[in-house]
Formats: structure tokens, sequence, C-alpha cells
């Protein structure tokens, strides 16, 4: 297959993008600044992500629709009103997570924002639920763009007066030169923000704009190390196939009604786990001093027996500390629970932590 | 007068005497991004030339540091490990790894003169 790109790719070659392959798409690792003043720009002023690698599939039925994602997606599909928005997960039988996304009420339907490298198989596995009348198309002709940072309120309402009403997960339509961009507010980095869908023959024009209202460009390096300060997981690293939400800590994303009367996948494991518990959590990690623990290092408990896997960690610009996440068996789960973590051979001390490492600022 | 040669790992190693100092160079900086993390080894450790000696870590990634020379460690620089992000702004100064006894000079002859250096990673950008 060939290497796709973005629309904006040349706009990121001009900005001085350094490029990588991720999930079959040439994207900006980082710009000139690099990770660390990208991530501060972020978090002080405000940063642009060029996520139009992310599938954005669109559904479109009746309430027929509704039941069908039920099945899978394990979100109150029937009580999300217009222009509101969830964090869910398509679930397998098991009750693994097949990716994690986004969903959105629509007019016609519903919009789920879906990660690049699983786009296609999760097309796949929704369309297993859905019949004739249902349409669903990932569309192409859009990209999306993520405006970040305390300022992004301030700026994007310059150019869509309005934005500013919006409460966090929710979203709206809005002109620009009498193009509709559907905007919501919401974002992946523990900043309040947006997330911006908008006709490819449009994005240049959008980011020009940011451009000269100083927004820097970021690269997926910041975009990663904002989303773990945040607390937020990472698909095909703290989430997979094999782990199911309750041990992932993301039991709060399952809605009420579903856990109780279940009918999606893996809703009888999922019950199980929720009454008994779950063997591992995931968990956030401090290392003590500055040692970096990467996914893949092992987790020792304080008396040296194995007791886990990290699945992400960096240094933390905002933080200014390194601090990881991971499963761990859930004796050791406890916040302030003393950990080793083998570093190249060696043994370093670290503490279980609460998440996120760094607080949010969302507006409600 | 010091002689400073290059490696093909980006290394670099400055002689004075029978003292070698060893660092990474601009280079290796600008293809490592923001530098976070340093471990240098400790004095008295006996290391082969092309020996993993060191680690430096930046946003992205871990890397090792080899030795471009054969020797006995006589310091590592601590300045560095609690502040790794000189390393960035001073990789050929302040910012060496560490320092080391000589045990054959001769190994040096297989090293790249800055000139030859400059080509190489002209020829090899990342």
């Amino acid at each position: 297959m060939d290497v796709q790109k973005t629309a904006l790719y040349n706009l990121h070659k001009s900005l001085g993008a350094k490029f990588v392959s991720f999930a079959g798409y040439e994207m900006p690792i980082q710009y000139k600044d690099g990770i660390v003043k990208e991530h501060i720009s972020t978090r002080s002023y405000a940063g642009f992500f060029d996520v139009s690698h992310m599938g954005q599939l669109f559904l479109e039925g009746d309430d027929t629709l509704t039941e069908a994602l039920e099945k899978i997606i394990p979100a109150d599909l029937k009580l999300l009103k217009l222009n509101h928005s969830k964090y869910s997960f398509l679930l397998n039988d098991n009750g693994g997570i097949i990716d994690d996304l986004i969903i959105t009420k629509t007019k016609e339907g519903f919009c789920i924002i879906l990660n690049a490298a699983c786009k296609e198989n999760d097309v796949k596995e929704i369309s297993k639920f859905l019949n004739k009348d249902h349409k669903n198309f990932i569309n192409l002709d859009l990209s999306l763009i993520a405006l970040q940072g305390p300022k992004a309120v301030e700026i994007l309402e310059k150019l869509t007066p309005g934005v500013s009403n919006l409460k966090f997960m929710t979203g709206g339509n809005f002109n620009l030169d009498e193009e509709n961009l559907y905007i919501t507010r919401s974002g992946y980095t523990g900043e309040d923000g947006f997330e911006i869908s908008i006709p490819n023959n449009k994005v240049e024009k959008l980011i020009e704009f940011l451009v000269e209202k100083k927004v820097k460009p970021i690269g997926l390096g910041a975009r990663d190390t904002l989303r773990l300060e945040a607390g937020l997981c990472l698909y095909g690293h703290d989430l997979n196939e094999k782990t199911n939400p309750i041990e992932a800590n993301l039991k709060w994303a399952i809605a009420k009604r579903r856990r109780e009367e279940g009918g999606f996948n893996g809703w009888k494991k999922i019950k199980e786990l929720i009454v008994n518990g779950s063997n591992k959590k995931r968990v956030g990690i401090l290392p003590e001093g500055r040692i970096i623990a990467r996914e893949n290092t092992k987790v020792f408990s304080d008396q040296g027996e194995e007791i886990g896997l990290i699945t992400s960690g960096t240094f933390a610009p905002s933080v200014n500390a390194s601090v990881a996440m991971g499963y761990v068996d859930s004796k050791f789960s406890e916040i302030g629970t003393k950990i080793q973590l083998e570093v190249r051979g060696k043994k370093h001390v670290g503490k279980v932590s609460e998440l996120p490492f760094f607080k949010k600022s969302y507006v409600k | 007068m010091s002689k400073k040669k290059y490696s093909k790992k980006h290394e670099w190693v400055s002689i004075e005497g029978d003292i070698a100092t060893v660092g990474i160079t601009k280079h290796a900086t600008e293809l490592l991004g923001d530098i976070v993390f340093v471990e240098v080894p400790e004095a008295g450790k006996v290391v082969e030339k092309d020996g993993q000696t060191a680690v430096v870590e930046s946003t992205k990634a871990a890397s090792d540091v080899y030795s471009p020379i054969s020797g006995e460690i006589i310091e590592g620089n601590k300045s560095i490990v609690d502040d790794p992000v000189s390393v960035n702004t001073d990789p050929e100064g302040a910012s060496w790894f560490f320092k080391l006894k000589v045990k054959d000079i001769s190994e040096l002859d297989s090293l790249m003169s800055l000139a030859d250096y400059e080509k190489f990673v002209a020829e090899n950008p990342s």
C-alpha cells in the first residue's frame, strides 16, 4: 500500500515538519521547535494538530441504527442528544477493546472518530451489525484539525463566532466561506479546545489563520506527551483487543443503563468483572528521579515479585518529571504503592500514582 | 593541542595526553531532539572501543552512547545527568559525557576527522 498523505502535507513541510510513517500515513512527528517546546506552547497558549489521518465515519439511519450500534458500543446512544459526544469503544465478544473512539449524535445518525490504524477494521466490525438501510462511509473529503490550549477559544471565536458557547463534548455547524465546518469542543491533550472537521479545500485557509494568530503546529511527539500527562490512553499501546474497559479503568465510559441492561458485545464478561474485579488494572506510575520507563518496562513489587508491564512512558514537560502508565496486578494498584521498574537490567524505585498527572481545564 | 575525532555513531572524542573526553555531536542531538535523560558510567569502569558506555534519552526514544576508544573511565559528567537539556545546548563543549584513560592511542586512526565526519553526515542525514 502506498503511504498516504493528508491534505496539509505540503503545508507541514513548509512549517519545518519532520515526518514519520504512522498508521500508513506520512505524519509530522515534530516541527522546528521540537517536542518539549510544542508541548509547552500548547499548554500555555494554543497549538494545532493535523489529525486528518483519523477516520471520520458517518452513519445514517433511523432508530434501528442506534440499536445496531449499541450492540458493539457500550455508550447510551439512545439518550445521546443531538450534537453531543461521548468517549466510548468498540468491543469484541470477550469485552476486549477493538478501538476507542468519540461518537457524536448528528441529524442523520452518528459520526464516529476512529483511530487511523484501526479504521478499516472498525468499519468491518461495525458493519456486522448494520442492515441495508443504514448508510456508512468514511468521508475522505474532510480534514480534521485539533486546536488545543487555553487560548483556543479566543482565537477560534474570531474565525467562527459562536464556538465559545459550545460546552465540553458538544458540537455544532459553523461557516467558513460558505463551507460547512463541524466543530466540537473536545480534544485529547487535557486542555480546553476544539476539533474541527473541515473540507480539504478549506483546511489550508484555516491553518493560515491559526499560524497568523501565532498558534504553533504540534506533531505526534507532543501529542503523545500531552495525552499521557492528561492520563489518556493511546490505542495499540495502553489499550488493545486483549484489554477490557474494566481493567483499563474506563468503567466510567460504559453508560449505567448499559452496564445493567447489557445487550452489547462482551457484556457477560464485563458484568462479571464489575462484580468480582479484574486481575489487573491500568494505573499511573511515577518513577523516582529522571529514569524513563518506556513501553514494555517490567514492573515489580517492592518485594521483587513481577506484577505488570508499562504501556506508555515518557518525560512529561509540564509536570517536569518522568511519568508512565501501565497494567499491574490489582493487589498493587492502590495509589502510593511502592513499585520497582526494570530499565536496562537495573531496578529503579517508583510508585503508583493518581491519573491524570496534569490537571485538566475543560469548560463544562 | 587537543585532537578531535568523530565516529560513525556520532560520538566525538578529544584527546589531551592520554586522557580522552567523549561526547555526542551536535548532529546527534539534532537527530535525537529534546534530551530528557542521561546515564553516564562510573569511574573505574573499563570500556572497549565501540562498547555501550552511556545512555541518552530524548522525548522520542532511548539510545546507547558508545565509546569510540578503549580505556578506563575516570569521570562521568554528573552535570548532564542533573540537567539533560544542556546536552542539546552545548553537546561539544561543557556537555561531554565521560573522560577515560586511553589504552591504545592508535585506535584513533579508525575515526574520522571533522571534514570526513561532515561529509559522512551529508551523505547519511539520518
